[in-house]
C-alpha cells in the first residue's frame, strides 16, 4: 500500500469517527463498538469491495452483511463518505421522519438486510454465498460479526454449514474488540483461543491488526484463503479506538453523551486535549 | 400426485425453487439425484436453514424448507419472524409431522401450538390442508405466493374428493347444516367426516367446512356458518390458545357477533403420545367421541356456554 493510500484511508476512516461521535448525543448510539469497525468498514468499502451508489441493484455485486449491527454508525459514516447516503440523513438520527436507528434496515440503500439480533446474519450470507455460487458468480459476500455476538451458537452453525457447502466465496469478519455489552470477553465468556476455533470448524483464519490498512489489504488480497473453506479475518481492534478518554472501557459501549461532551470528543479525536465525559453510561442489555 | 412428485415438478419447471431441509428428507427422498445444487441440506440446524433461506430468497430464490414441525416452528421462530417475516421474503415452510402426527414421539415433537406462533408473525401466511389430495391442491398457489408461508403437512389419504378451485383465504364448504356445522382444519378431517355421518344418521343437519386458509382466514365462511348454525364446533389438534377457537373468537368479535361454540382443542396441555389411532381415542378426538361430545351438548343455550372437553390426567 503507498503511503498515499494509507493516508487517503485514515483521512477517511477519521472522517467517518467525526459522524460517529456527532450521532453519540439526542439518544445516544453504539459509539464503542462503531469506533472499532470504523477502520475494518472503511477499508472494505473503499478497497476491497465491488459495491458502490451506481451498482446495489447489480446482482454481480458485492454483500457486505454487518451481522453486530449495532456499529451502524460506522457503516452509515462510511456510506456518506462514499456518497451512498445524503450527510443530512444523520442528522435524523432517531428521528421518526427517517429510518436511521441503532441497528440497520434496509430503508438506506446499501443495507442488504436488517439486523440487530446477533447470530442471523451469518446464515443469511451463506444464502446469499450458495446462490453466488449456484449461478457460477465471482461476487464476495462479507459478514461482520462482533466478538460478543460469537456466543450465539448459530454464528458457529453457520460456520459448520458455510464449510459444509465449501463456501470460499464468504468471509466471516469478526471485530476483536474483547468486549461484549457490559464485560471483557474473556471475563465472561471466554473465546481464545479463536484463531484455532474457527480452524477447527475448517475455516482457513487470518488474525490482523483491525486498525492496519496495510494489515487488512494484506489479509485481503490473500481472498480466498483456501480454496473450499470458508474465510474467517479475527480483526483485533479497540473498543472506542480514536478516543483515548474511552478506549477499550467496558462501561463505553452505548454512550449518550451531551452535545458538550461531543464537541470535546471531537476537539480528543483530533488529537487535542482529553474530553471529561459526566454522562453516565447507559446500559440498554 | 404426491408432495414429492408436486415439489419435482414445479421446481423443474421453475429454476428459482431450491429445495432445503435440516436433514429431514422424509419428504424429498428422490429430490437430491433431481435437482442437484438446488437441493441443500443443512444438517441438523434448523435456524441456519431459515437464515440461509432467506438469503436465497434476497437474490430472487423460492426456498421450500422441509424441517420437523415443532422445530421449524419453535427452534426456528426468531429466524423465522426476523429473516422472512420482517423483509416478508417468499420462504416457504414445509413443516412436517405436526400435531397429532408426531404420534409416538412425545412432547418435545409436538407442534401444538405452532399455528399460534405463525399466525402471529406479520405476512407470513398459514395453511393446513386436510389430506394429499388438498395438499398438492394447495400449494401451488401457496408457493407462487409473494410471502412466507407456513404449511402444516399433511400427506394422509382420505376418501373424500376435494374441490380443486383452491384460493389463498377461502375455506372448502363440505356441507351446510342449521343445527351443527364443525370448523376443522388437517388431519383431523378424516375424524369430522366420521363424526357427520353419525350426527346425520341422528336427524341433525350437519355442516362441514374445511378450514385449508388459516391465515388469512375465510372470515365470510365463519360468520355465514356462526349466522345459520346452532352450534358451531371448532375442531384442531392444537392449544386451545391461538388457533382455530381464537381465529373463530376474533373473527366473531371483531364483527360484533356471538356465537354457540364448543371448542374440541388441547387446552394447556399436551397430548399423550401412542400410536395414533389410539392417542385419538385417548385424547376423545375420534370421530365417533366427537360425535358424542356434540350430541350431548345442549344447543339450546342462550349464553353461549364454553365446555372444554375433558381429559385424562
Amino acid at each position: 500500500m503507498t503511503d498515499l493510500k494509507k493516508q487517503e484511508l485514515e483521512e477517511l476512516a477519521f472522517r467517518v469517527r467525526q459522524h460517529i461521535v456527532k450521532m453519540s448525543t439526542d439518544g445516544g448510539c453504539f459509539v464503542g463498538a462503531s469506533l472499532s469497525a470504523a477502520d475494518l468498514v472503511v477499508y472494505l468499502y473503499s478497497e476491497f469491495l465491488n459495491i458502490s451508489k451506481d451498482n446495489l441493484q447489480d446482482p454481480d455485486r458485492d454483500y457486505l452483511f454487518l451481522s453486530k449491527g449495532h456499529d451502524v454508525p460506522a457503516l452509515y459514516g462510511t456510506f456518506v463518505e462514499l456518497g451512498l447516503m445524503e450527510e443530512s440523513r444523520l442528522k435524523n438520527h432517531l428521528s421518526t421522519s427517517d429510518n436511521i436507528y441503532w441497528h440497520p434496515n434496509t430503508k438506506v440503500p446499501g443495507i442488504e438486510f436488517h439486523s440487530g439480533s446477533l447470530g442471523h446474519l451469518p446464515s443469511v450470507a451463506i444464502g446469499v454465498a450458495l446462490d453466488i455460487k449456484m449461478k457460477g458468480g465471482s461476487n464476495k459476500v462479507i459478514c461482520i460479526l462482533g466478538d460478543g455476538e460469537l456466543n450465539e451458537g448459530t454464528c458457529w452453525e453457520a460456520a459448520l454449514v458455510a464449510n459444509a457447502h465449501k463456501l470460499d466465496n464468504l468471509i466471516f469478519v469478526v471485530d476483536r474488540n474483547q468486549f461484549q455489552a457490559n464485560m471483557p470477553t474473556e471475563e465472561l465468556i471466554p473465546l481464545e483461543p479463536l484463531h484455532d476455533k474457527f480452524s477447527a470448524f475448517g475455516a482457513a483464519v487470518k488474525r490482523i491488526d483491525g486498525h492496519s490498512f496495510e494489515a487488512l489489504e494484506e489479509a485481503f488480497t490473500a481472498y480466498p484463503f483456501q480454496e473450499g473453506r470458508l474465510n474467517v479475518v479475527i480483526a483485533d481492534t479497540v473498543r472506542g479506538k480514536g478516543l483515548p478518554s474511552i478506549e477499550a472501557r467496558a462501561d463505553r459501549w452505548f454512550c449518550n453523551f451531551t452535545q458538550t461532551e461531543v464537541e470535546a470528543l471531537l476537539e480528543e479525536l483530533k488529537g487535542e486535549k482529553l474530553a471529561t465525559i459526566e454522562s453516565e453510561t447507559l446500559v440498554v442489555r | 400426485m404426491t408432495y414429492e412428485e408436486l415439489l419435482t415438478k414445479i421446481a423443474l419447471e421453475d429454476e428459482r425453487f431450491v429445495v432445503m431441509t435440516a436433514e429431514n428428507r422424509a419428504l424429498v427422498r428422490n429430490i437430491p439425484q433431481v435437482l442437484g445444487n438446488r437441493f441443500v441440506d443443512t444438517g441438523i440446524t434448523e435456524q441456519t436453514m431459515i437464515g440461509a433461506a432467506a438469503g436465497l430468497a434476497l437474490r430472487g430464490r423460492i426456498p421450500v424448507t422441509h424441517a420437523l414441525a415443532s422445530f421449524l416452528s419453535m427452534r426456528a421462530f426468531e429466524f423465522v419472524r426476523t429473516d422472512a417475516g420482517i423483509p416478508n421474503l417468499p420462504v416457504k415452510l414445509s413443516s412436517f409431522i405436526p400435531g397429532f402426527l408426531s404420534d409416538g414421539n412425545g412432547p418435545t415433537h409436538q407442534a401444538v401450538e405452532d399455528v399460534s406462533l405463525m399466525r402471529g408473525i406479520p405476512n407470513m401466511t398459514v395453511f393446513a390442508p386436510a389430506d394429499e389430495e388438498d395438499l398438492v391442491t394447495m400449494l401451488p398457489q401457496i408457493w407462487n405466493s409473494p410471502n412466507p408461508a407456513y404449511v402444516r403437512i399433511n400427506t394422509r389419504k382420505t376418501d373424500y374428493k376435494h374441490s380443486a378451485n383452491f384460493e389463498i383465504g377461502k375455506a372448502e364448504v363440505v356441507s351446510k347444516g342449521s343445527d351443527v356445522t364443525i370448523l376443522v382444519y388437517g388431519m383431523l378431517f378424516e375424524q369430522a367426516l366420521i363424526a357427520v355421518g353419525i350426527l346425520k344418521n341422528q336427524g341433525l343437519s350437519v355442516g362441514l367446512v374445511n378450514m385449508r386458509s388459516l391465515k388469512p382466514v375465510d372470515e365470510q365462511a365463519i360468520l355465514e356458518v356462526a349466522a345459520t348454525s346452532k352450534l358451531v364446533v371448532t375442531l384442531e389438534d392444537h392449544f386451545l390458545t391461538g388457533g382455530l377457537y381464537s381465529i373463530v373468537a376474533e373473527t366473531l368479535l371483531k364483527n360484533r357477533t356471538t356465537a354457540n361454540v364448543l371448542p374440541f382443542a388441547l387446552n394447556e396441555r399436551w397430548f399423550k403420545p401412542g400410536r395414533l389411532n389410539e392417542l385419538m381415542e385417548y385424547e376423545g378426538f375420534t370421530g365417533k367421541q366427537i360425535a358424542e361430545k356434540i350430541l350431548g351438548y345442549t344447543t339450546n343455550a342462550v349464553q353461549p356456554e364454553i365446555v372444554l372437553p375433558e381429559f385424562a390426567e
